[in-house]
């Protein structure tokens, strides 16, 4: 392996982005390629293939064998607000192999007692986001309700390409959020991103069941998103 | 939390190495059959002195892994290994779970 090759693979890796490394076995050649890129020899379909499903392993191309170590960055959720839905949602997503963390700034809701062993932060979503922004591999979840709480990250959300975004709310609700987005300037194709009503239409009616139907979407955006140039 | 602060990936670990002037080989699972207890694409990075870091097994092969390393360092051709219950050094280094392992060993040049 050239150590050029192992410096792009680790800088890839440092900025969460995806990436295959893949070697020729007959002649040890190895190139990279990120996400949304296509390589010599290497149909563009199976990189798209290792880049959805995050699977290493051997493939043939045109009579040459090549080895593909697919490097997909460790997907997170942030979910915006402490509420009944999160706590649910904290519990299921570490199982589906998801980090999760919540911020909320109203100290009522962001208890340690009610999120025992989740990553809580209890202060305003644009302060907490300016340290640890959001990217293409986190999911971004905003249920608090509350323009004030919900709107900075979604915003943010829609300008990194997180690739889920969702809100909470009624119809109504988001008809409201709409025009208020539009005026923060995003165009209505970033817009028509934001899952919502949020999470999969399995007539979720609790929080728990709320929960699984967020947490289905984010799995379905995470697995079928569009790769660029692989599609 | 944090995979980029993840200072045992294998893969900084071989960067940094090099950086230090050590000879260094990267062993990769390239297929794996049976209960195999790395998936594929474990690494396990050795330096020209024998020391390592990572894994490509439980603990099974990696001495046998190690050996290999170093002849690769040395003449600078890869290698491919296969390890497992068929395989006739199996009583040595065999794989105690009955997996079968593909591992592909390269100089980092």
């Amino acid at each position: 392996m050239r150590i050029e090759t192992l410096k792009q693979l680790n800088e890839a890796k440092r900025a969460r982005r995806a990436a295959i490394l893949v070697t020729d076995l007959a002649t040890s050649e190895d190139r990279l390629a990120l996400e949304g890129e296509t390589l010599a020899g290497v149909s563009p379909d199976t990189l798209t293939k290792a880049f959805l499903s995050g699977k290493s392993g051997l493939v043939e191309d045109e009579g040459r064998s090549f080895f593909l170590n697919v490097h997909v960055p460790p997907p997170r959720i942030v979910v915006i607000g402490a509420v009944h839905i999160s706590q649910a949602l904290a519990a299921m997503a570490p199982a589906a192999g998801f980090d999760l963390e919540i911020i909320d700034p109203r100290t009522a809701f962001a208890t340690p007692e009610r999120f025992s062993g989740v990553k809580l932060t209890a202060d305003w979503p644009e302060d907490v986001l300016k340290d640890n922004p959001l990217d293409a591999f986190t999911a971004l979840v905003a249920v608090t309700h509350d323009p004030k709480i919900d709107d900075y990250p979604l915003v943010s959300a829609l300008k990194t390409g997180c690739f889920y975004i969702g809100a909470l709310g009624s119809r109504k609700t988001h008809a409201k959020r709409v025009e208020r987005l539009k005026e923060a300037g995003c165009t209505d194709a970033q817009i028509a991103r934001i899952s919502a009503p949020i999470g999969l239409d399995i007539g979720a009616s609790t929080p728990g069941e709320i929960a699984v139907a967020i947490l289905g979407d984010i799995i379905q955006a995470l697995r079928k998103r569009a790769i660029g140039a692989g599609t | 939390m944090n995979d980029i602060a993840n200072f045992d990936d294998p893969l900084l670990i071989a960067e940094g190495w090099k950086n230090e002037g050590r000879d260094v080989a990267l062993a990769t699972v390239i297929e794996t059959w049976g209960s195999a207890p790395r998936p594929v694409g474990s690494h396990l990075v050795i330096d020209g002195e024998g020391n390592f870091h990572g894994s490509v097994s439980g603990g099974c092969v990696e001495g046998a892994v190690i050996t290999e390393a170093m002849d690769v360092i040395g003449s600078g051709n890869s290698r491919m290994l296969e390890f497992g219950v068929a395989d006739e050094t199996a009583w040595r280094v065999g794989l105690s779970c009955g997996g079968r392992i593909r591992v592909y060993v390269e100089k980092v040049a």
